[in-house]
């Protein structure tokens, strides 16, 4: 390559990364090549494990000490940066190379004001005191924070994710750097959020003329910002090209994967419904706190009505804070209800107590969305699946028995039974989990973001396995979600829920081809691809 | 935040109520004070007397409410051993006390932070081996024990007597303050490496913050939040502690005091050294709660 008057903003060469002895795999990452101009957005995309933060790190200089760079070569703007971890890399960090993370809220530090972290940045650049706050604030500015002077002001707990996002974007972009390094920014936020998000980061690397390295395993945003696509697997480079092409035409079959991942499309079911398994009329939970000098109330669900027919998957999607979970939580009876009434199978349920209770329990099971939280670190798989039947009263040895066959249609081999969870993957283990909630027989599974916490290509195993054991089993599903493509991939019926209230209700398709209300729409139109072309 | 304080003191205040309730009940219970007051060979119409002039012939409740009526008024009783006020008795030994335990909490917590920051930083090498074995020590061995054993080589191998107050502070706020250290060392340590793991500091060191400036500025101060909760906690042992070091040391403070009146049952100041003590815990818990407003702005907000 002839020397150019402005060299690529990153180049990368024949990078390898060693993972210490006794990993999974020899190298985190191997021949890794990647070039960026002036401007550029480049995704990076893959799964978990796939080396992609591990690349990202080595830009930064900062890969921990048990990761090795065996090989290659980093060049920022044409000049080799320094050793991993070295002094000097900390002049870069902020001035030619600046990262934000998944987590905003959490990388910044807890009790210290969002404005001295900001103007921090600035003192150990060595920019004069007496500029900082005026850029600080006009940086607070840029990133469209509606009302800078108090954000300024603030501990990090008092933000939103969003705004500790945009925060956290200040304070990447305040020495302007040639290179801003997003790190999945948007994975933990709302749809809506998410989407602004992206808007920003595309506005300001127009307004400061910064590339931008983004880091994603969802392809739907990579369909909203990239002019680039790096696809990883393992470690390995196995598709790159222009965003366009990777898009329309993939190569690699692991790259379909993801791209199908990102566009689940609707279960052509709709059969007849069956009778009415769980029947909530008018609904209504407040959550109090504090005693007289510090009572608050938060109005969780407001008069909610569902109906869930027999063989029947309901999805309820809405953002954080919308109300789902609580209305997960009445549903289960995990929460006293206020007002209103749950009947199951035309039985009020509402205030059950003592036996009938237990009896309700063992009908209506559910798979929450952490499968690392979710299991006793210290039951082996057959015991944590066979608790629930022995407590329900089945004989211990029969119980066993009812968990091995469980077990297996979830697809885990004999051997996992006598196994501890940790020794499984973030996906073996919600399989766990579905295994005991299925094994008691429930007529009833409410799912809360199940899914959510897995990984894009797990998230399709998952997904599959719920409806293929539905189909078999013939239990009737809520399904909660943030994420419309689950929805669309998971349900019959959908019910869109804002601030504890239902918005909209009826078949999914129709939700979502014809939504009625401006929510549904704000929804729909904020999900990752729209733009881009990939539909839900 | 006016809730959270409010509710605090709050708390506080049926603490010390529930403590002079059972200093009560207790003394109530642990036999006749009229018996204990009055000498061995006393006749009958004697204890009586002594009975009468105590109060002991009211019905209980009106005993009850005149004793903390004169609590409220900081009238404490009076010393059957130098017939002067509780109160003044305490406030003459409270000095040499302060100013023991004040040294022992120095040292525990100068020590105790550096020894559990080296071993934090040096984690799994020999050092933080060494630093925790040795805490480990400081925090399992008896003070009576290390007490006599500084004594007994100051004595022999350098002709030093340890003991009194001649002999300097040093010796005994080492011994008192040795198990608290221990302890330190050891929380600093899993607290400084807690949150050195914290996503915020990678994010610090991503903004191009130096090492030095990350540890001191952003780690420290919030490895230090839960440490404030463990040093209040102690203020217990060191009090339990400098009863035994006094005594060892012969040390003229509170603690020697307390192991005196006890011996010759001046019921007066055991009395009222069990509600000063209670009252020096309460109020270390409370200054603690009050502190986390100060550290931690996450709790300004409940």
């Amino acid at each position: 390559m002839a020397a150019s008057p402005t060299p690529p903003v990153l180049e990368v060469r024949d990078l390898r990364i060693a993972l210490p002895p006794g990993a999974d795999r020899d190298h985190a990452a191997d021949g890794i090549d990647l070039t960026m101009a002036p401007g550029q957005t480049l995704c990076l995309v893959g799964e978990s494990g796939s080396g992609k933060s591990v690349i990202a790190q080595a830009i930064m200089g900062m890969l921990p000490p048990v990761l090795r760079m065996e090989r290659g070569r980093i060049t920022l703007q044409g000049t080799e940066t320094p050793p991993q971890r070295s002094d000097r890399f900390n002049r870069l960090r902020g001035t030619q190379v600046a990262m934000v993370f998944q987590d905003a809220v959490s990388s910044l530090n807890p009790i210290q004001r969002v404005g001295r972290q900001l103007e921090e940045i600035l003192q150990v650049h060595g920019v004069p005191q007496s500029q900082r706050r005026k850029r600080v604030m006009d940086m607070l500015a840029a990133v469209q924070l509606p009302d800078p002077d108090r954000a300024y002001r603030s501990y990090p707990h008092e933000m939103s994710g969003g705004q500790a996002q945009r925060i956290v974007i200040a304070g990447a972009l305040l020495l302007n750097p040639a290179l801003l390094i997003a790190d999945e920014p948007t994975t933990a936020l709302d749809v809506t959020t998410q989407a602004e998000i992206l808007d920003l980061i595309d506005g300001l690397k127009k307004k400061f003329d910064t590339s931008v390295l983004f880091i994603t395993h969802d392809f739907g945003v990579v369909a909203d910002i990239a002019d680039h696509v790096v696809v990883l697997k393992d470690g390995l480079i196995v598709e790159h090209g222009a965003a366009e092409s990777v898009l329309r035409a993939p190569q690699h079959a692991y790259t379909k994967r993801l791209l199908d991942a990102a566009s689940l499309e609707g279960r052509a079911q709709g059969g007849d419904a069956g009778a009415p398994v769980l029947t909530v009329r008018d609904l209504n939970l407040t959550y109090r706190r504090g005693f007289f000098f510090n009572r608050t109330e938060v109005a969780a669900v407001r008069d909610v009505n569902l109906t869930l027919h027999k063989g029947q998957t309901l999805a309820v999607v809405g953002e954080s804070g919308s109300g789902k979970s609580s209305l997960a939580k009445c549903l289960l009876r995990l929460e006293d209800v206020e007002s209103g009434t749950i009947a199951f199978k035309g039985q009020d349920i509402t205030h059950e107590r003592g036996r009938a209770l237990r009896d309700f329990r063992a009908r209506v099971q559910v798979v929450l969305q952490d499968p690392f939280g979710a299991l006793d670190p210290r039951f082996r798989t057959l015991d944590a699946v066979a608790e629930g039947p022995i407590i329900h009263g089945v004989p211990r040895k029969q119980a066993h028995e009812r968990a091995r066959q469980m077990l297996e249609r979830v697809g885990l081999g004999p051997q996992a039974a006598a196994r501890y969870p940790q020794e499984f993957s973030g996906g073996q283990r919600q399989r766990i989990c579905i295994a005991r909630a299925l094994v008691l027989e429930p007529e009833v599974l409410i799912a809360d973001e199940a899914v959510s916490a897995l990984d894009v290509s797990i998230q399709v195993q998952i997904l599959d396995l719920f409806t293929e054991l539905q189909k078999s089993l013939g239990f009737s599903m809520v399904f909660i979600t943030h994420d419309l493509h689950v929805a669309a991939a998971i349900s019959d019926r959908v019910l869109v829920m804002q601030n504890g209230r239902v918005v909209e209700e009826g078949p999914t398709a129709e939700v979502f081809e014809h939504p009625q209300k401006d929510y549904t729409r704000d929804l729909l139109n904020s999900a990752p691809g729209r733009k881009g072309g990939l539909a839900a | 935040m006016i809730g959270y304080v409010l509710s605090r003191l709050a708390r506080a205040a049926i603490t010390l109520l529930v403590t002079v309730t059972l200093v009560f009940i207790f003394i109530r219970f642990s036999g006749d004070p009229a018996a204990a007051l009055a000498p061995p060979d006393a006749p009958q119409e004697v204890i009586e007397q002594y009975r009468r002039a105590l109060g002991l012939d009211q019905p209980l409740w009106a005993q009850y409410t005149g004793y903390l009526g004169r609590i409220l008024q900081g009238d404490f009783g009076y010393s059957i051993h130098s017939g002067r006020p509780a109160l003044q008795v305490f406030l003459d030994r409270l000095p040499a006390t302060l100013y023991l335990g004040g040294t022992a909490l120095l040292i525990a917590l100068v020590l105790g932070l550096s020894l559990g920051a080296i071993a934090a930083l040096n984690r799994g090498k020999p050092i933080d081996r060494a630093v925790m074995g040795f805490s480990v020590f400081a925090f399992a061995m008896p003070n009576f024990l290390f007490g006599l054993g500084m004594i007994l080589i100051g004595s022999l191998a350098f002709q030093v007597y340890l003991g009194g107050q001649g002999a300097g502070v040093l010796a005994p706020a080492l011994t008192l303050g040795l198990a608290s250290m221990g302890s330190y060392a050891r929380f600093t340590r899993s607290s400084l490496l807690e949150t050195i793991n914290k996503p915020f500091m990678l994010a610090a060191e991503a903004r191009g913050i130096p090492y030095r400036r990350r540890l001191i500025r952003h780690a420290l101060p919030n490895a230090s939040i839960p440490l404030v909760t463990l040093v209040g906690l102690s203020v217990g042992s060191l009090i339990a502690g400098s009863v035994v070091t006094e005594q060892v040391f012969a040390w003229p403070g509170v603690g020697q005091l307390l192991v005196r009146s006890v011996a010759t049952r001046d019921i007066a100041t055991v009395q009222f050294l069990v509600l000063a003590i209670a009252a020096t815990m309460i109020t270390a818990n409370l200054i603690v709660d009050l502190l986390y407003l100060v550290l931690d702005p996450r709790i300004r907000v409940r």
